[in-house]
């Protein structure tokens, strides 16, 4: 088994085939979105391959370490910072081939006309334990 | 098996094993291992006394804790004796720990865990799936909160008012997973109820219950959300709103206003309403008012101007929100909706968009957003 992470973003992936904001589209594709959003998570969760998956909000803030006895210093959000993720999900697969299956079908979610979004989604493997057999 | 009954016997048998001596933390452990053995055994073997059966294991898995620990601590003369079951102070040993577990050196989310787990009865494994965090994390909470409390005295007399601000977190943290927080919440509330005398007591039971009583129209089929102007109505527990609607005016005639009190107004005069149409605004901007003068919070002053974009106008609304920090939670969503009443459709599609991006929850964003693409879909 590997674990996935696929990555939605809201700025710095390539521009969606289908690429209209949501709320230019109806309240019906709305719905049928979020309605394909859930079954996938729910089919996954029925093949035993769903780990996590959240959204974020759009907005955040850089933080670094100042130095000793001082607060944080806290910046942005920077509009010249070209990667935004939306939200994640974490599946647990047998394969690449399996990953990239998954990552095509959420990418086909339905937007605005009902068509699918075609939207490009990031997967990256997670680095893993060690193996404990090594030779 | 009555998982119900098992969970409100756990106060009652905390309270008895600190009664013969046990310190806080160590029978809190107790009466958890005890907990998670009922749930094993009983459903094949129910017991013919429950409280009974619970003392004697929570007890003897005191015993062993303790027996493990005395070669480093030498407790035997406390272990030793076992003590007949004191004379019954249920009541008062409840509201003992419900003063305890909302004590103020602790933070509001440990506050909160460790009151599900004395007071509630429920278990690590539970709280922690509702609070969507790690099992480990959340014992770790637990067991840090004990530490905190631990040189709290167990018979301090407590403040009713931070006891009152856990429920409140409790039930608002809603429904996720397998239990239903809210539920508990409306159940420990209600045993504190039982426990003590205070009308802000009985208007924080009053205002669950009004909501509560709201709960099915709440959400569509599809799990999206439906403002309360839209609720079917048909939909809401009567008995729920008639019990909170009895609890509120007992709680009001004793004249000792308090901020639950007056939420749990609001809330009767919406239940009260048949129809979104007959709600009586004007009483209702007059309850916000009374918060207004209680807590002083900028969220009341937001939800006051809602109100009293339908008691007056949206103009009025607006101009009553025009007054407040723009940077509050939900003012944008606020904003768009007076402006769409007021006509402005297409300033109120573009406050709703930028609202979404601003939500603080999915079921809010998804709201907001198909609140935009409405107007916008328009011809």
């Amino acid at each position: 088994m590997a674990k996935y992470l696929l990555l939605k973003h809201y700025r710095g992936a390539p521009a969606a085939v289908n690429d209209v904001p949501m709320e230019k589209w109806t309240p019906e594709e709305i719905s049928a979105h979020i309605q394909y959003m859930r079954d996938f998570a729910t089919r996954l969760e029925q093949t035993g391959e769903f780990v996590d998956g959240q959204a974020l909000a759009p907005e955040g803030t850089f933080v670094r370490y100042d130095g000793e006895g001082r607060p944080p210093v806290t910046d942005g959000p920077f509009a010249e910072t070209k990667d935004l993720i939306a939200g994640w999900m974490v599946i647990d697969v047998d394969s690449y081939e399996r990953a990239v299956e998954l990552a095509g079908e959420l990418s086909a979610a339905p937007g605005a006309g009902g068509k699918p979004i075609h939207e490009w989604l990031e997967l990256r493997p997670f680095l893993t334990e060690p193996p404990t057999v090594t030779e | 098996m009555d998982e119900a009954l098992l969970r409100s016997l756990t106060p009652n048998v905390l309270g008895i094993l600190v009664r013969r001596g046990a310190d806080f933390a160590a029978a809190e452990d107790a009466v958890q291992d005890a907990l998670v053995e009922a749930l094993r055994a009983w459903p094949a073997e129910p017991p013919r006394d429950p409280k009974g059966w619970l003392v004697t294991v929570a007890w003897r898995k005191f015993l062993d804790a303790t027996r493990s620990d005395t070669a480093r601590r030498r407790r035997e003369d406390l272990v030793d004796e076992e003590p007949a079951p004191g004379p019954a102070q249920s009541v008062d040993d409840t509201l003992q720990l419900y003063f305890l577990c909302a004590h103020p050196s602790l933070t509001p989310s440990s506050a909160v865990a460790l009151t599900l787990r004395a007071v509630g009865g429920l278990t690590t494994r539970q709280i922690a799936q509702a609070y969507l965090v790690p099992e480990a994390t959340m014992a770790q909470r637990i067991s840090r909160a004990k530490r905190t409390v631990s040189t709290a005295r167990f018979d301090q007399p407590g403040d009713v008012a931070t006891v009152l601000r856990v429920l409140y977190l409790v039930f608002n943290e809603g429904y996720s997973g397998d239990l239903d927080l809210a539920a508990e919440a409306i159940r420990l509330t209600r045993q504190l109820a039982a426990a003590i005398d205070h009308p802000e007591v009985a208007g924080l039971l009053a205002l669950m219950l009004l909501h509560h009583a709201r709960r099915a129209s709440r959400t569509a089929p599809d799990g999206s959300l439906v403002p309360l102007a839209e609720q079917d109505r048909g939909r809401w527990d009567t008995a729920l709103i008639a019990e909170g609607v009895e609890i509120l005016q007992a709680a009001l005639a004793r004249d000792r206003l308090g901020e639950f009190q007056a939420q749990a107004a609001i809330a009767a005069l919406h239940a009260d309403a048949q129809t979104a149409e007959e709600t009586d605004w004007v009483q209702i901007v007059e309850w916000y008012d009374e918060l207004v003068r209680l807590t002083d919070s900028p969220v009341v002053r937001l939800n006051r101007a809602v109100a009293v974009g339908e008691a007056d106008g949206p103009r009025a609304g607006l101009a009553a929100l025009a007054e407040l920090d723009d940077s509050l939670p939900r003012h944008t969503a606020v904003a768009a909706y007076l402006h769409e009443r007021d006509g402005d459709v297409e300033k109120a599609a573009l406050l709703y968009a930028e609202a979404a991006r601003k939500a603080l929850n999915l079921a809010e964003r998804d709201y907001l957003t198909r609140q935009a693409a409405r107007l916008n879909a328009r011809p």
